[in-house]
């Protein structure tokens, strides 16, 4: 009971990781129509800034602190230098452009900051661990995380759905060109959505950082996941994120976890390791082709 | 650009008439991994060699040393073109590397059937080591599952009843489990495989504090052990004895930190090895790239020193390619490790230890040798191996 429980704990947290990142990049995604592959470079450029700001100021705190402008201001560089040329554009271009950024980003950092991982202290506050089950100790900070990014959530919950600006994004989600010909800047309003992802995207990664590695070519791996979890979603719905965030969380840690013993139950238990072992990597692809198959825009779709 | 280049490629061959065979010259082609994050072991086998070549005064073998390092970028078909590039346009008399099984298995068959010699710093696959051997094929690291070996069987001698098992789940993460696996007869109280690359280890962490095995054993290379390391400490698990191969080395000590002081792992040599050869080396190496070496750079460095050894007992001619492959064989250097000679398949007999992470003095992280756990130690497939 005190294994599920704890397993269930780090399915959320998993899940809490990926909303924080794919809440951006589905907003890009649906309300500019853009295909940005390098959003998991931002969120590793926000560990590596967070790693280096902490380094630096000595106080994890303020370290947190300084590392969201300074995504926010490489996220809105890279719009001005880069996305902006390529709203208009095929996908085709959108997508080549921004894997090439990856390439660059990736070698980017590498040549700062080297190619060794680089760790970051959890912050003396929330040291220690408490001890749900025994023998193990769950690391307050990662308990933290989970009330962080469940802040988050609501907070951008607030905005999306109570405040002007939060009208415009679904409204532009829904229909671009239409608040376009309502007379609302939409050049402005790309501005601060692309601006809301980047940013979402470094906090993510300046709260991982002290539990993950830091090192080249961490945002990658991250993004297929990112993207299974907007499939799963609906492009565009922050709800949809929200909760695609947490089924696949829950459903990638509690299958690792469980898949193997609820298998022993109906085969004998070598065959059930090896079916285990390769069955719980696709669960969470499973998962997507099963929304797919009953509701092909996903979860939450927004309408149109 | 590329008209020019060729232009220039031919000027250049006009101007050294021969390439290889120009007297008094040696050519070294190094093919390593120097990009994404394994470049820190490529790095490390750049910088161990340079070293030792940079010591006998830029010379191996009495001969000028003219060294093209490249880069395979972890990618077997790139692996492959770079070697062709070094065989067929620098002419190269020696191959050094690589660092990864998967390279050696592609770069294998175009050095060998080529005039130079493939001499590898780290990677030992089996197939190599038994029925493949190649009498132009040397290595001076180990056979991969001796490693392993090391810590099964001092789990083993320990007594451990049980131990849970952790890999990523590919051919050298399983291959790692079967070599522990040889020399432990205990109860294996689970056996996990995770995908390659993943960092968040939460949930095999919870399954560990529920089974309470004698001891864990893993093989996670690279950020996934950083990551593995820290969530290990963090979770409080560190009663249990943490064994690895290739989890806490020099290379991942930096970022480990406190979270791997007191981790067992298995090599054939570690920074503190006692002879004055290696105190000299890890002093040296220290001063010149600001970082503790690993073995990847002792390999690396005892690599130049077998090279410079066999010209040297073949009188300074690399066109013959006989007495040079004998010389080779004979593995006549002072190796950092003490102890170093080839067995029938050009693999090496050495001895291997268990090793424990530490603090230094100076606050920087090293392996430290316990004990000897296998002594002239070869491995068990040069049975199969048809050369003599």
């Amino acid at each position: 009971m005190a294994l599920l429980l704890v397993q269930t704990l780090n399915g959320l947290q998993l899940g809490i990781i990926l909303f924080l990142i794919s809440a951006g990049l589905t907003l890009v995604f649906g309300v500019m129509n853009f295909v940005n592959l390098a959003h998991g470079a931002q969120y590793m450029v926000g560990a590596y800034l967070a790693a280096w700001l902490i380094g630096l100021t000595g106080n994890f705190w303020l370290g947190l602190a300084l590392t969201l402008p300074a995504t926010l201001a490489f996220g809105l560089a890279l719009e001005a230098l880069i996305y902006r040329h390529l709203y208009n554009r095929d996908p085709l271009d959108q997508i080549l452009a921004t894997f090439g950024l990856i390439l660059f980003i990736d070698e980017g950092v590498k040549t700062i900051w080297g190619a060794e991982p680089i760790s970051v202290d959890t912050p003396a506050a929330l040291a220690g661990g408490v001890a749900l089950m025994p023998g193990l100790l769950y690391p307050i900070y990662r308990l933290a995380l989970i009330g962080a990014g469940l802040a988050v959530a609501a907070l951008l919950y607030l905005i999306v759905n109570h405040t002007r600006v939060g009208m415009r994004v679904r409204a532009g989600a829904s229909n671009s060109a239409m608040i376009s010909a309502l007379g609302i800047d939409i050049g402005r309003l790309f501005l601060i959505v692309f601006g809301l992802g980047a940013t979402l995207a470094g906090l993510a990664g300046a709260l991982v950082a002290p539990i993950l590695s830091v090192e080249p070519g961490m945002g990658d791996s991250v993004l297929i996941l990112v993207f299974v979890v907007i499939v799963i979603g609906g492009v565009g719905s922050i709800r949809g994120a929200f909760l695609g965030a947490l089924l696949v969380g829950l459903i990638d840690t509690l299958g690792r976890a469980f898949g193997p013993a609820l298998l022993d139950l109906a085969m004998n238990p070598s065959a059930a390791s090896q079916t285990g072992r390769s069955l719980t990597p696709m669960l969470i692809y499973l998962l997507m082709a099963g929304v797919l198959f009953v509701r092909p825009s996903g979860l939450f779709p927004v309408k149109r | 650009m590329k008209r020019c280049l060729s232009v220039l490629t031919a000027l250049a061959a006009l101007a050294f008439p021969g390439g290889a065979s120009a007297e008094g010259k040696v050519k070294i082609g190094m093919i390593v991994t120097l990009s994404g994050p394994p470049a820190v072991l490529g790095g490390q086998i750049r910088d161990g060699f340079a070293l030792a070549v940079k010591k006998l005064g830029g010379k191996l073998g009495g001969l000028d040393a003219d060294i093209v390092v490249v880069d395979d970028q972890l990618k077997p078909d790139i692996a492959v073109t770079k070697v062709k590039g070094l065989l067929e346009r620098d002419h190269v008399d020696f191959v050094v590397g690589p660092v990864f099984s998967n390279i050696l298995q592609a770069i294998e068959k175009p050095v060998t059937a080529s005039s130079a010699f493939l001499i590898s710093p780290n990677a030992g696959t089996s197939n190599f080591a038994g029925k493949q051997c190649n009498a132009n094929f040397f290595v001076t690291s180990y056979q991969n599952d001796q490693v392993h070996e090391v810590l099964g069987k001092y789990a083993q001698d320990k007594g451990y009843k049980s131990a849970f098992l952790l890999a990523p789940n590919y051919q050298a993460g399983r291959d790692a489990l079967d070599g522990f696996k040889k020399q432990f007869k205990g109860r294996i109280a689970d056996e996990v495989y995770t995908p390659l690359g993943q960092l968040d280890f939460s949930a095999e962490l919870a399954k560990i504090a529920a089974d309470k095995p004698d001891a864990v054993f893993t093989f996670m290379p690279g950020g996934m052990g950083v990551n593995l390391v820290k969530q290990y400490a963090q979770a409080g698990l560190k009663t249990i004895p943490f064994l690895s191969a290739f989890t806490t080395d020099e290379s991942t000590l930096p970022a480990q930190k406190d979270a791997a002081v007191g981790d067992l792992g298995g090599a054939n040599w570690a920074p503190d090895m006692d002879n004055p050869q290696s105190k000299a080396f890890v002093a040296a190496y220290e001063a010149a790239y600001g970082a503790v070496p690993a073995t990847y750079a002792m390999q690396a460095y005892d690599t130049a020193m077998l090279i410079d050894s066999a010209i040297r007992t073949a009188g300074g001619k690399l066109s013959d390619r006989d007495a040079l492959r004998a010389a080779l064989k004979k593995g006549d250097f002072v190796s950092l490790r003490g102890g170093f000679k080839f067995s029938t398949n050009h693999y090496p007999i050495q001895d291997f230890y268990l090793t424990k992470v530490a603090k230094r003095a100076d606050g920087k992280y090293e392996t430290e040798i316990v004990e000897r756990v296998f002594k002239d130690y070869g491995d068990s497939y040069a049975k199969d191996c048809p050369l003599k």
